[in-house]
């Protein structure tokens, strides 16, 4: 039921470049643990509600206050390309 | 194909950027207009490894101020979501946003067209923060490359999505003016089109009438005015119906860009494959609780909104429709008018005046209303001051000029050059002495030029420097000329 | 020597916390080639913390951990100090802010003396995953140390600190200390600030101790507890004083044993050693039940789906585009990301981040992602039931003792089988802790305790009581190979 388009699709929408090779061996590991879930399937879960998160809290908001930031150097530091105060990346293609 | 059966279908999604202090999950300024890039930035809007977002009550507020105002349902429970896509302006390469459980829910805008009215829904208002921004340019060794920014990144972003209801660009431009003045009264953006505080995406379906209009739609994108989306809008109709007379088939479902040189709108084709943006239950927020407290405070607070500010205006001060909507469409000039209208008794001579003159001097001093010296007391008082005689409506038009300019009032200016000449004597001897002084004019004005007189009355208006009371002047230079 | 006991010394003024750390420090030069439980020494910020908590004894009251050296997991952000999370992906990279607990230690004068290896992101259950080099188990350096927090457990059981902080999200701190015979707490979700702790599983990560005895794991966890307002998950309520209840009698303690956790993959020797600390349990005076978690069996597909879908959304964010590695080679941005994202993970990363995508991609997200958290509810609800008459639980840690090194790296399923026991709890955001129960050939083995939400002084209380009773003395492992 894990098909190689399939495989290679997740990888594309996970942004994984990944040769034939790891594809592949990738597929069978990924198979062998999705054989895990079956079980799941044969639980009633219909009238269950889902759990998203475990602990009953309620959002705290936060005071709309400004507060210092980081430097740019500081944002700048670990950056693997830089210019002129910027992150570098190599060109996004504009659309028009 | 008939080129004329078709209809159009159109829906609105608008961005709005909320006029926050700080960041909607971190304490950094969103104040990023004239900033040094990547000085507006901490490890939570910059997606560092550990980070948690906290949020920012007050966006929270004018999202729910903003769902109330568009009569929307307020969820009870509402919570965020992660949406995930892989674009490098966005930090985390996961949007928090809201997915089934935004903040406002089913909703209603109406807008008025040719004096008609028609209800447009609205299907939701959620939360949501803003990507870095991206420059894209070249290297100082020549390659090609993208600057990132990330003062942007994180600011609070409040989605306002329409239902597909308007049916044609006329309409889409009313919805986009009607809302943006409701965000504009209600403070919770500066809604600016050219700043990106404002912006809209469309999509638009052609149908020829008589088939069912299905799902497929056109997105358009990059429109960065009104104009913009009412011109593309009005394009895409042309292009989609031509699609239908040539192809007999509906056009294919894609985004589309706004092209403001060329005026057209073109394929976006890109290398992406199909979103799936994955969303899931934000883990890092525990769901939102809206309490009926909070909803009946923020209702408390809700300003007057357009549609009863014009209600008011026509029924209240019985302006004319046309300087109603002139006013709401700039809120300072209303908040001036509001404030004048409650010491002087005549708002339709209140508006005349300052749509034409007050607005027209502003214009001309390159001052705007917040700036400018003239309060809308000094406003009433000058007005008073024509009412009660003092001085004549070309004096009015000369103070308003001087007011706006010498920071003075109009009594203060009154004081120093003198009020209007009615006294019956004085006027007597001016009108002689102009008489005397020009024998032509008199003599054409036998000979049957009767715009002479009208001369003389200007050369009596001169020599008082516009203060002797025109309509006296008249009549003493018609009895001087035996009239 | 434990950290309480070291306290004492430096209150008195027996010993410096210069000496402490320099002990420290040249134990962690003996052991560490043949350990590898640290990605990094911070030799130079451990003196000049040393010094400093000296002076600040000098002036007077500190905390007990004042001038204690503690290591961190490699997961945990520290100002000015590489975190690398054991990967590639974050090699050399510098954050420029503490993690929320590591502000706290920082603030009452700990001493910092490493950086702690671990599986990459948390990863793993063996610390062979680490992209750096993989931590041996100093009861037998042949075998696994546990993990992903096994530089943690490693590090503490062969004094290279005193004690440590690891991270737990399926198992990661109790199944390590269980394989290295200490103790860890994995504390209530929500206990602990995660700001700071790099994400894993959101839903599912918590900080907590590693230490060498009850009292020291007592004392760490009370150091870093508490509500913060960067973390909208963690519980703004009282932090008890954890150390008041150590000594307090257990008796009338109703402690329910789950019979699932007893079925066939346990092995014997592990088995009888956690019966007979039951059995210890039942001497001091607590009423022993057999309980039943129906769900138990569910609890690992339902993990293995739960946290790798988190997982690829809180990796997402390494894209060579703002830190970390990025393959300067390309010109291509989309090839760039790709390609600085393939080669800066490891493989299970890589593995754990195409299920979760595959989990929640258009589809699947139904029969998977959202079948996930309803059995997640199911699991809740089984302790929500058990906890309505017993006080805690006692179960095995590890159906086996440490594993040998290289057994299991290559086949993950049967990696992520060796997390049963501990998951469950991780599931329920319950706490939970490892206390050392004895030995199995050798090895060291556990005894897990959980209980419901914010009962770490209950666990505490019982861990410690039998901690008393078996008197399972800690014995340096020997290192000298
Ligand atoms: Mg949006
Ligand atoms: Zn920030």
């Amino acid at each position: 039921m894990l098909d190689r388009d399939t495989v290679n699709h997740v990888a594309q929408l996970a942004y994984l470049a990944l040769d034939d090779e790891e594809s592949s061996e990738m597929r069978l590991q990924l198979a062998q643990i999705l054989d895990l879930f079956e079980s799941l399937s044969l639980l009633q879960t219909d009238q269950v509600e889902p759990t998203a998160r475990v602990i009953p809290l309620e959002l705290p908001l936060r005071d709309d206050e400004v507060k210092p930031s980081l430097s740019q150097d500081q944002v700048l530091q670990n950056a693997p390309r830089i210019e002129d105060g910027h992150i570098v990346v190599p060109a996004v293609l504009t659309d028009s | 194909m008939d080129a004329n059966s078709f209809r159009t279908v159109i829906g609105l999604e608008v961005h709005v950027q909320l006029n926050t202090e700080s960041k909607m999950f971190c304490s950094c300024s969103s104040g990023y207009a004239d900033s040094e890039p990547n000085t507006l930035v901490c490890p939570v809007c910059l997606g560092m490894p550990g980070v948690l977002p906290v949020v920012n009550r007050i966006a929270v507020e004018n999202t729910l101020l903003t769902g109330l105002a568009l009569g929307c349902q307020i969820a009870s429970e509402s919570k965020f979501d992660r949406k995930n896509y892989a674009y490098p302006d966005l930090m985390k390469w996961y949007q928090i946003s809201q997915y089934d459980m935004p903040l406002c829910g089913r909703g209603s805008l109406k807008i008025s067209l040719d004096d008609r009215d028609k209800q447009i829904g609205i299907t939701r208002v959620h939360l949501e923060e803003d990507t870095a921004k991206m420059i894209h340019g070249e290297s100082k060794v020549g390659h090609k490359i993208s600057l990132i920014d990330a003062n942007r990144s994180g600011v609070p972003l409040m989605e306002i999505v329409s239902d597909p209801d308007m049916t044609s660009p006329e309409e889409a431009r009313a919805y986009l003016t009607t809302l943006r003045n409701i965000l504009l009264y209600l403070d919770v953006s500066t809604a600016n089109m050219q700043d990106g505080a404002f912006r809209c995406d469309a999509n638009i379906s052609v149908w020829p009438v008589g088939i069912d209009t299905g799902d497929v739609k056109v997105e358009i994108k990059n429109m960065n005015s009104f104009r913009a989306v009412f011109k593309a809008l009005a394009f895409e109709e042309e292009r989609q119906s031509e699609v239908w007379v040539k192809t007999g088939q509906p056009p294919e479902q894609e985004t589309r860009g706004w092209v403001e040189a060329s005026g057209e709108t073109v394929s976006q084709r890109s290398k992406e494959y199909a979103h799936d943006y994955r969303y899931f239950p934000e883990p890092d927020l525990p769901p939102l609780k809206v309490t009926d407290q909070l909803i009946s405070s923020l209702r408390n607070a809700m300003p007057e909104l357009p549609d009863s500010i014009y209600k008011r205006l026509i029924e209240h001060c019985e302006l004319r429709s046309s300087d109603a909507l002139q006013l709401i469409d700039d809120r300072p000039l209303l908040l001036f008018f509001d404030e004048a209208v409650n010491e002087y008794a005549q708002p339709q001579r209140l508006a005349n005046w300052m749509l034409n003159n007050f607005v027209q001097e502003l214009r001309d001093s390159e001052t705007d209303l917040a700036s400018n010296p003239v309060t809308p007391q000094r406003f009433v008082e000058l007005l008073q001051l024509e009412d009660d005689g003092h001085i004549n409506s070309k004096m009015t038009a000369e103070l308003l000029r001087r007011m706006v300019t010498s920071g003075k009032s109009a009594k203060e200016l009154v004081a120093e050059t003198g009020g209007q000449i009615t006294d019956d004597d004085e006027l007597q001897k001016m009108v002689a002495k102009i008489i005397k002084d020009n024998p032509q004019a008199v003599a054409d004005f036998r000979a049957g030029k009767k715009q002479a007189a009208g001369f003389l009355v200007g050369q009596v208006m001169k020599a008082t420097k516009g203060r002797a009371n025109p309509g006296m002047v008249n009549k003493r230079i018609g009895k001087e000329l035996g009239l | 020597m434990t950290a309480h006991e070291a306290s004492g010394l430096l209150r008195n003024r027996e010993i410096s916390s210069v000496e402490l750390t320099e002990a420290v420090l040249e134990r962690i030069g003996q052991v560490e080639p043949n350990l590898g439980a640290h990605i990094s020494v911070t030799s130079d910020l451990a003196m000049k913390q040393a010094n400093a908590a000296d002076l600040a004894i000098q002036e007077g009251v500190v905390h007990s951990l004042c001038g204690i050296p503690i290591g961190l997991k490699d997961v945990l952000s520290t100002a000015d100090v590489e975190t690398t999370c054991g990967s590639r992906m974050l090699e050399g990279f510098v954050p420029p802010f503490d993690a929320t607990v590591v502000g706290k230690l920082r603030g009452i004068g700990a001493v910092f003396t490493g950086k702690l290896n671990l599986d990459e992101f948390a990863m793993g259950s063996s610390t062979e995953n680490s992209a750096f080099h993989v931590t041996k188990n100093p009861w037998d350096l042949t075998r696994v140390p546990g993990g992903s927090s096994g530089g943690s457990a490693a590090a503490v059981a062969s004094y290279e600190c005193m004690v440590s902080l690891g991270s737990d999200t399926g198992g990661s701190i109790r199944q390590p200390a269980s394989f290295c015979g200490v103790v860890g707490v994995k504390p209530t979700y929500g206990r602990v600030s995660r700001f700071g702790l790099v994400a894993f599983a959101s839903s599912l990560d918590q900080i907590g101790p590693i230490a060498r005895d009850v009292e020291d794991a007592a004392i760490l966890l009370e150091a870093i507890s508490g509500g913060d307002s960067n973390d909208s998950t963690s519980l703004h309520v009282e932090v008890p004083n954890y150390c008041e209840v150590l000594g307090r009698s257990i008796e009338g303690l109703r402690v329910g044993v789950p019979v699932e956790y007893f079925g066939s993959g346990l092995d014997d020797d592990v088995k009888e050693l956690v019966l007979k600390a039951i059995d210890q349990l039942a001497d001091l005076g607590a009423e022993v039940v057999d309980v039943s978690l129906p769900h138990t069996e569910y609890a690992l597909a339902t993990y293995y789906l739960l946290a790798p879908a988190e997982a690829s959304a809180n990796l997402a964010r390494y894209n060579g585009v703002k830190y970390g590695y990025s393959n300067l080679e390309s010109v291509d941005v989309s090839d760039m990301m790709a390609s600085s994202r393939a080669r800066g993970f490891g493989e299970e990363v890589k593995r754990r981040i195409m299920l979760g995508t595959y989990a929640l991609s258009a589809g699947y997200y139904d029969s998977y992602y959202l079948k996930a958290q309803k059995v997640r509810t199911l699991i809740r609800s089984d302790f929500d039931e058990v906890f309505q008459n017993v006080d805690l639980l006692a179960a095995p840690v590890s159906p086996s003792v440490a594993f040998s090194l290289g057994d299991r790296i290559d086949d993950p399923y049967e990696m992520y089988m060796s997390d049963a026991m501990t998951i469950p709890a991780s599931m329920a955001g319950i706490a939970g802790l490892s206390v050392p129960c004895g030995f199995a050939e050798g090895l060291p083995v556990g005894l897990q305790m959980l209980g419901p939400a914010l009962s770490e002084p209950t666990l505490l209380q019982a861990a410690y009581a039998y901690e008393q009773e078996a008197k399972i003395l800690f014995k340096a492992p020997s290192l000298d190979v």
